[in-house]
């Protein structure tokens, strides 16, 4: 395995160049394209393929069988052995404005309004975001996890140790440790497959191009035609997730089309890099430091004034 | 899905917030870090920085036995300290990895540097201080130890702050401070504890300033979390961090007013000692449980706008 410090120069070691003190931001090395994923939500059919093809392709082991009760969700969310997470969420029916249900078919006839009882779906393929700024990223002590050439977040294995620092500081809880193994594992948007050329295993396995992949500028043009398209054709509830380079994350390299609120598909609505206020924290623990040196002195100085007051 | 709290049935405690969540599941991990090996780590770090300091102060005003018995208890505490951390990897032999990188966004990786040089110099402290030996090395180490200390003490509240976790994050400008006192506590417990009483003068005033430090950073703290403070209020961590604040106050109170009887400041010591360890203990817990309901990663989100 390469030395973190590459072509990319945005890893950790580096580290102190970034905006606010993140360690680095997503820009894709050696002339190349910063690469990701649009995953529309509106297209969804909930199949699971996406899951099945990463799993397969990445060689992750099982993670447990069970069910849950949460509609089709099994698999109930992302970790260190699910690197692709189907949500399934059903909803009540909410008639629209112009009678018409949620989801209307292209170019149908306006169908009628739901009766009740009916209600729908919502189905969303969540993966890791590979943020711009990326709180794992920045807080990895051993330099494990780093930005590829692709733009993308990956963990290299043969240094992790296992600290679990990564784990709270990412604000969507993707990376986990696998419990067996006590390193991290998340999805590396098959960083062998793009090096070979390939389309990441969601992207080829998805059937209805929810998942799609590429250049992350061309996908974010196409993400505001089709929510233009879904707001032309009455989903009002139609809504980017992640797209925005000037969110607290500086823009995901993998983004959503929604049809709810993010909070609905458990995603968090405002995530932020807590390392953007690093430096603030850094002073706080320096006026603390010296509040406790002041103490310590001051306790010293105290007694022997008191002293000095009864003998005199 | 309003609101909805897990799929074991299990009853909420308090009058539902409005929010939604996805099956009421968590919408960050939580940490996977074990409580006994950081948050005991939280509070050996302390007391071994803070000790450092105190050893020092009492070494220059001439009080050499408290300063010996505080270099040991640094010395013994920041070994601990480094069991502790190496023990909670998930892969321990790989724990020099910890200094393949100098990473300033990193609070961990700086804390790893920095255990790095204070832990040889405060175990140089302790040794020429129980033995006699090399004066001069020791009093460097001594200054050393003394100087990096405080940073040991309060750097691991930005370690836990500089995370996603709400009960941490949420109190970044308090936490530094709550550590530092807690610290302080703490070793001003130990000193009360360990060293004569006739030397204690000092230990009694810092253990008053520090209670009274850390009564004032809780309810910064608690202020600034707005909704996030139940975190710190119910379950597990309320009832660790009701049990610190009485210990700490009680052992500081017992320090000012008895603290020149052995007994006493020997009791005084130890309530103070447990009572800063039940401080970090119940930071931990509520970050836990901030991290485990989405209500406190959705609902601040929210209101931020």
């Amino acid at each position: 395995m390469t030395e973190t410090t590459g072509t990319t120069g945005t890893t950790g070691t580096t580290g102190t160049t970034g905006t606010a003190g993140t360690a680095g931001t997503a820009q894709a090395g050696d002339g190349r394209e910063r690469v990701g994923f649009f995953t529309d939500t509106s297209v969804c059919i909930g199949c699971k393929a996406c899951e099945v093809a990463c799993k397969e392709w990445n060689a992750i082991p099982e993670d447990g069988l069970s069910l849950t009760g949460m509609s089709y969700d099994n698999t109930q969310a992302l970790g260190a052995s699910t690197w692709r997470h189907v949500a399934f969420i059903e909803q009540p029916a909410r008639p629209a404005p112009e009678g018409r249900t949620q989801l209307p078919l292209a170019d149908g006839p306006p169908e009628p309004p739901p009766a009740d009882g009916e209600f729908r779906w919502l189905m969303s393929s969540d993966v890791c975001k590979h943020c711009t700024h990326a709180a794992c990223l920045d807080v990895c002590p051993t330099g494990s996890l780093f930005r590829t050439e692709f733009g993308t977040v990956v963990v290299q294995e043969d240094i992790c140790n296992g600290c679990g620092y990564c784990v709270p500081a990412c604000p969507y809880g993707v990376i986990e440790q696998r419990p067996a193994d006590g390193r991290v594992f998340k999805c590396t948007m098959c960083y062998d497959r793009l090096g070979a050329g390939q389309e990441p295993a969601c992207a080829k396995a998805c059937p209805t191009e929810s998942i799609q992949f590429g250049p992350l500028d061309e996908l974010r043009e196409r993400a505001a035609l089709r929510v233009d398209q879904l707001h032309e054709a009455g989903v009002s509830d139609a809504r980017l997730y992640g797209h925005d380079p000037d969110d607290g994350v500086g823009g995901d390299g993998a983004f959503f089309l929604l049809l709810d609120e993010p909070e609905v598909y458990g995603l968090p609505p405002k995530p932020r890099v807590t390392t953007r206020d690093l430096p603030a924290m850094w002073k706080h623990a320096g006026a603390a430091a010296l509040s406790l040196l002041g103490t310590a002195a001051l306790s010293f100085v105290l007694p022997a004034l008191a002293r000095r007051k009864r003998t005199s | 899905m309003k609101g909805a709290r897990g799929t074991k049935g299990e009853q909420a405690m308090v009058p539902r917030a409005e929010f939604a969540s996805y099956y009421g599941r968590p919408v960050i991990k939580p940490p996977s870090w074990s409580a006994t090996d950081i948050a005991g780590y939280f509070f050996l770090g302390g007391l071994a920085g803070a000790g450092s300091v105190l050893a020092a102060a009492s070494q220059l005003t001439g009080r050499r036995r408290t300063a010996t018995a505080l270099k040991v208890s640094s010395a013994a505490a920041v070994s601990c300290s480094a069991a502790a951390l190496i023990h909670d990897l998930g892969r321990p032999g790989r724990f020099t990895h910890m200094l393949r990188v100098f990473k300033p966004t990193s609070p961990m990786s700086m804390g790893s540097w920095l255990l790095s040089v204070y832990g040889p110099l405060s175990g140089v402290a302790a040794l020429t201080a129980v033995t006699g030996r090399l004066p001069r090395t020791g009093t460097a180490a001594t200054a050393g130890a003394a100087l990096l200390g405080p940073a040991v003490a309060t750097y691991t509240a930005v370690l836990a702050a500089d995370t996603a976790v709400p009960a941490w994050h949420g109190a970044h400008r308090e936490l530094p401070y709550l550590f530092a006192a807690s610290a302080t506590a703490a070793a001003a417990g130990m000193a009360l504890v360990a060293g004569p009483p006739g030397e204690s003068a000092p230990a009694r005033c810092a253990a008053a300033l520090a209670a009274a430090a850390e009564t004032a950073t809780d309810r910064a703290a608690e202020h600034r979390l707005g909704m996030v403070a139940e975190t710190y209020r119910e379950g597990r961590a309320g009832t660790l961090l009701r049990t610190a604040r009485t210990l700490t106050l009680a052992g500081a109170a017992g320090a000012v007013l008895l603290g020149r009887h052995r007994p006493a400041a020997a009791a005084s010591g130890l309530a103070l000692l447990a009572g800063s360890a039940c401080t970090r203990f119940g930071v931990f817990a509520a970050g836990v449980a901030s991290a485990e309901d989405p209500k406190y990663t959705v609902v601040p989100q929210r209101e931020e706008h």
